[in-house]
């Protein structure tokens, strides 16, 4: 059976999972609809609302990240499913595209949704011009996240004491994308002036990202994981 | 299997972590370090804007390039390890050692930083981007010492450490990158030009030369020590194991004694 | 002159900081070699 195979399987796994489950609907949307609307607790000022729209929707991003890696790998480690398919003889390159392939989804959707909440939170509006960037950073940046969600994922679970770890690791290594995706958005959507055409630069930066994360997370998972 | 003695009965007292090389070493550390404070505080001028301030500097870099110098041995002593035929522990150490002292290091540029921010640009704190990579960097070394404690057996220690280890090195200057076109987008007019080099003349380079020999004097002799620490730790957990293994094995003897 | 605290603290601060690493590695590798046997100590 080919890796790909393998990784299509395991994505539509995890994905069949979520939808029986509902984890993503019921407890991770809340959470980021919740963290949302708190941010307009703290930055008590609806004009600093809309300068950091950009940033508020991919700050609440990164926290409901590390709630999805989380979920991703207790459904996992809670019956020795990893353990498992690694003794069946799976590529650990195959379940790890799987996984991230399935975060990136359930990303994706958190992200719309968190965007939608922005525009009508955070009077947010976007511009015709900047669909085209803004679509191709939520894709980059998603990608990004995935790959190292799913390899710090991979890392952080099983034992006591170790998913705690996973914050730590996790949001130092996705300052790259929270910078750039937040400046991207900006520029899509014409935050503080910003431009169209500088978002383009921002969206190269998350690409490199990604195929960097990628190949270096789908490299290091199997060591990572066999123990 | 090794024997240990807890109270030792040797009538010459038992080596410790030191050579004599280490000890010579040593020696011109401590020579250097004293030219440093020497040529820092006393030989070299005052800078033309920042004046006296300016000494700061020849302990301010050195800490900083010592830092970068232990995370590129701590990257290749990890891939010596997760890519080397032997897997030797020893390079999982010397990985280990060597972001401890990295961090410590990256830490005292902070702080030290921040005093010499206070003197020159009247604030502890900016978010420039080689301030906020330097957070960022001393974060994720955080992090791998962190991994590192994760506990279980040195193998495991060594392969998750030895991946976080090059993922670090790997994410830095992507780090490095996002963060300086994140800040050449914000060109406020500051008084002092962070990123701008400071005119130098000899003196005040060779001071700053002196500095950073020293420290890198002081980095070997420190990680040679440390590294040699943690394989007597790594040995004395050994024997724990086996102390605690054996004991087991008595347990059960005398069980299996007393039910017959 | 508050610059000159500054600029003495930081060099005290750098130094009292190399020598607590210093000493902490020390005492720690003094500690640990009484109870390990020579033979065992691969860098002598």
């Amino acid at each position: 059976m080919s890796s790909w195979r393998i990784a299509r399987i395991v994505a539509a796994k995890d994905l069949r999972i979520e939808v029986h489950s509902r984890v993503l609907t019921n407890q991770v949307l809340p959470f980021a609809g919740v963290t949302m609307v708190i941010f307009a607790f703290a930055l008590d000022a609806d004009s600093v609302l809309e300068r950091v729209a950009p940033g508020l929707i991919w700050l609440a991003t990164m926290f409901s990240l590390l709630v999805l890696v989380q979920r991703s790998f207790a459904i996992e480690t809670d019956d020795g499913a990893l353990d498992a398919m690694r003794v069946a003889g799976l590529d650990p390159r195959a379940i790890y595209l799987g996984k991230a392939m399935a975060l990136a989804v359930e990303l994706l959707v958190l992200e719309v949704v968190l965007l939608f909440t922005a525009i009508i939170l955070y009077r947010q509006t976007i511009p015709l011009n900047g669909v085209v960037l803004l679509v191709t950073t939520l894709l980059t940046a998603t990608c990004g996240l995935a790959a190292v969600g799913t390899l710090y994922g991979g890392l952080a679970s099983g034992f006591k004491g170790r998913e705690t770890l996973l914050p730590l690791l996790t949001l130092p290594a996705v300052a790259p994308v929270l910078i750039g995706a937040t400046r991207a958005v900006e520029s899509a959507l014409g935050t503080a002036g910003a431009v169209v055409s500088d978002g383009w630069s921002w969206v190269g930066l998350l690409a490199v990202f990604a195929v960097t994360f990628g190949v270096g997370g789908s490299l290091a998972f199997g060591p990572l994981i066999d123990e | 299997m090794t024997t240990i003695d807890k109270a030792p009965t040797v009538q010459r007292r038992s080596a410790g972590t030191g050579t004599p090389a280490t000890r010579i070493l040593g020696i011109i550390t401590i020579v250097s370090m004293v030219w440093l404070v020497a040529f820092g505080l006393g030989f070299s001028p005052a800078d033309r804007d920042q004046e006296e301030a300016v000494r700061i500097m020849y302990v301010h870099v050195p800490t900083i390039w010592i830092a970068y110098l232990a995370f590129v041995v701590t990257a290749v002593a990890s891939g010596l390890y997760l890519f080397g035929r032997k897997k030797s522990l020893g390079w999982d150490r010397l990985a280990g050692a060597s972001a401890e002292i990295g961090t410590t290091f990256v830490a005292m540029t902070l702080v030290v930083g921040a005093l010499w921010g206070r003197l020159t640009w009247g604030v502890f704190w900016q978010w420039d981007a080689r301030l906020t990579t330097t957070a960022l960097l001393f974060v994720t070394y955080v992090g791998y010492l962190a991994v590192r404690r994760l506990g279980g057996s040195h193998e495991q220690r060594a392969r998750r450490s030895a991946v976080i280890g090059l993922l670090a090195v790997l994410l830095l200057p992507l780090v490095h990158w996002s963060v300086r076109l994140w800040r050449s987008l914000h060109q406020e007019a500051t008084v002092l030009d962070t990123d701008g080099d400071i005119d130098m003349d000899g003196l005040m380079l060779f001071s700053l030369f002196v500095g950073v020999v020293a420290f890198t004097l002081f980095y070997i002799w420190l990680v040679l020590h440390r590294t040699r620490v943690m394989a007597m730790e790594d040995m004395m957990e050994d024997h724990g194991l086996d102390e605690a293994l054996a004991a087991r094995r008595r347990e059960a003897a005398t069980l299996n004694g007393e039910e017959n | 002159m508050e610059d000159a605290g500054f600029i003495i603290g930081s060099y005290v601060l750098t130094f009292l900081t190399l020598a607590l690493m210093s000493w902490r590695v020390l005492r720690s590798g003094r500690r640990l070699a009484d109870q390990i046997p020579d033979e065992d100590k691969y860098w002598l």
